[in-house]
């Protein structure tokens, strides 16, 4: 079979590219939520783990934080997934996306949350001294001076979480869910032929890294050359 | 002003303050010399509540600092300003913003009048060109100047300075000195931690010599260079006056 059948086979037939099209907008949105809450997730747990260190208050938050962290990166991301999904929410009827983005953003969140806490660590303490010095409360001091700096510092490293992040959705797959890694399998499924359609898929995730990439590049240069005003 | 009992501070197993007991009044300069390790600083971080105190009373105006909530003890703070040995500028704000960040988060002042402050105040420390730029574009000296300015935008009562010139190249420590003269000359209070034997000479109503967590001696400028007593230190002033 020539190139352009087999193309014609996997893509044009009976719309077959709607898969690949649905299952793109699939993970995108999944993608888009996760890195939303995980962001949440891991400034607050950035943030209670620093006071905790930093002040010795917070105690039980910081121990809870631990759990967490501990937990989700000691524990593959399918896992996790299927555990929330067949778990958690088992007797809820709720949907696949949801499900995916709260398990993939609670995964994110502990990466997210060891990102900000290193950024934040890095500043140096005459900093939060400075503005304590001046009057100004703890909470104050380190949303004006401390996190400004901390988040230039680790802005390109929660970019590259993103990033990540994207590539990991691909798993979602484990529970039925229509992403665009499925949605290339389930050409494969009904055409037996799998090269083409799995290599589209592979090509489609390179292209948006790679677009991604260079967004995070740019931002990098960007951030580095105000570093030398 | 300030009333200092009985202060003790320990470091986990390390006691760094062994009982000081202390009266700054209003108006004074009082410079804190001393060997390092001898807990000069500390004794000054005390002072703001930078370091707990492990015992002892701290009373500024009759009150006790060291029983206070975390809350209250921050208005006391932004009556006591304080400069660090290495300036700590906020790298990310440009040099107004330094100064009026404080003043105009805490609410004491409106940003026009921050400002105004702030264009006043670096007059003042004779970097009035300086309002827009960043603190990595100065100097050592000319960033502790902002520093010491930033601190004087609270309008503070009383002036702590932890060795403000001991990070500078030896040429910038001069315009920096000259600057806490015309504080002093002002009628600031001041408690100064520095090295610089000159300053403590011309500048202090009282210089106090720390030693192993301990105030050793204190005495008039001309009678404790003249006429030291303790022999630690005659032998601290003979390695440092050579």
């Amino acid at each position: 079979m020539s190139f352009i059948d087999s193309f014609k086979q996997n893509f044009i037939e009976a719309d077959r590219w709607k898969y690949l099209t649905s299952g793109l907008a699939n993970t995108m949105i999944i993608t888009f939520f996760a890195v939303i809450l995980g962001m949440v997730l891991g400034f607050i747990v950035a943030i209670v783990r620093c006071t905790y260190l930093k002040t010795g208050k917070m105690k039980i938050g910081n121990a809870l934080c631990r759990i967490y962290l501990t937990v989700i990166r000691g524990t593959p991301v399918v896992v996790q997934l299927l555990i929330i999904y067949f778990v958690v929410f088992a007797s809820v009827n709720i949907s696949k996306t949801v499900v995916a983005v709260i398990a993939f953003g609670i995964n994110s969140g502990a990466y997210v949350a060891e990102i900000v806490r290193g950024g934040i660590m890095s500043i140096d303490n005459g900093q939060m001294e400075a503005g304590r010095s001046l009057g100004l409360n703890y909470s104050r001091t380190m949303g004006l001076i401390i996190m400004p700096q901390a988040l230039r510092t680790v802005l390109p490293a929660l970019a590259n979480e993103c990033i990540v992040l994207l590539k990991e959705t691909s798993v979602a797959g484990y529970i039925a869910l229509n992403d665009l890694t499925k949605g290339g399998d389930q050409i494969r499924s009904q055409t037996f032929s799998p090269f083409l359609p799995l290599i589209a898929v592979a090509v489609i995730y390179l292209v948006i890294v790679m677009f991604l990439s260079f967004l995070v590049n740019k931002l990098e240069r960007r951030l580095s050359a105000n570093d030398r005003r | 002003m300030i009333d200092v009992k009985g202060l003790k501070k320990s470091f986990g197993e390390i006691e760094v303050l062994k009982g000081i007991d202390e009266h700054i009044s209003k108006g004074e300069k009082v410079v804190i010399i001393g060997p390092s390790g001898s807990g000069k600083s500390t004794f000054l971080r005390c002072l703001n509540l930078m370091e707990k105190p492990t015992a002892g009373e701290i009373l500024f105006d009759g009150q006790d600092i060291t029983k206070l909530k975390e809350k209250d003890i921050d208005g006391v703070r932004q009556r006591m300003g304080m400069v660090f040995q290495h300036f700590n500028l906020f790298p990310h704000l440009t040099i107004k913003k330094n100064i009026t960040l404080a003043p105009v988060t805490l609410g004491l002042m409106s940003k026009e009048e921050a400002n105004e402050k702030a264009e006043e105040l670096l007059k003042r420390v004779g970097l009035p060109d300086k309002a827009n730029e960043y603190p990595a574009m100065l100097s050592g000296g000319q960033k502790q100047r902002i520093a010491i300015a930033r601190a004087l935008a609270m309008n503070p009562e009383v002036m702590l300075f932890d060795e403000p010139t001991s990070a500078l190249d030896p040429e910038m420590v001069g315009e920096v000195l000259e600057l806490m003269k015309q504080l002093a000359d002002d009628g600031m209070t001041m408690v100064v931690v520095t090295h610089e034997m000159g300053f403590a000479k011309e500048v202090a109503s009282r210089v106090m010599f720390m030693a192993e967590g301990y105030v050793m001696e204190q005495n008039t400028p001309e009678e404790f260079f003249a006429n030291p007593k303790s022999p630690r230190l005659k032998e601290f002033l003979s390695r440092v006056l050579v």
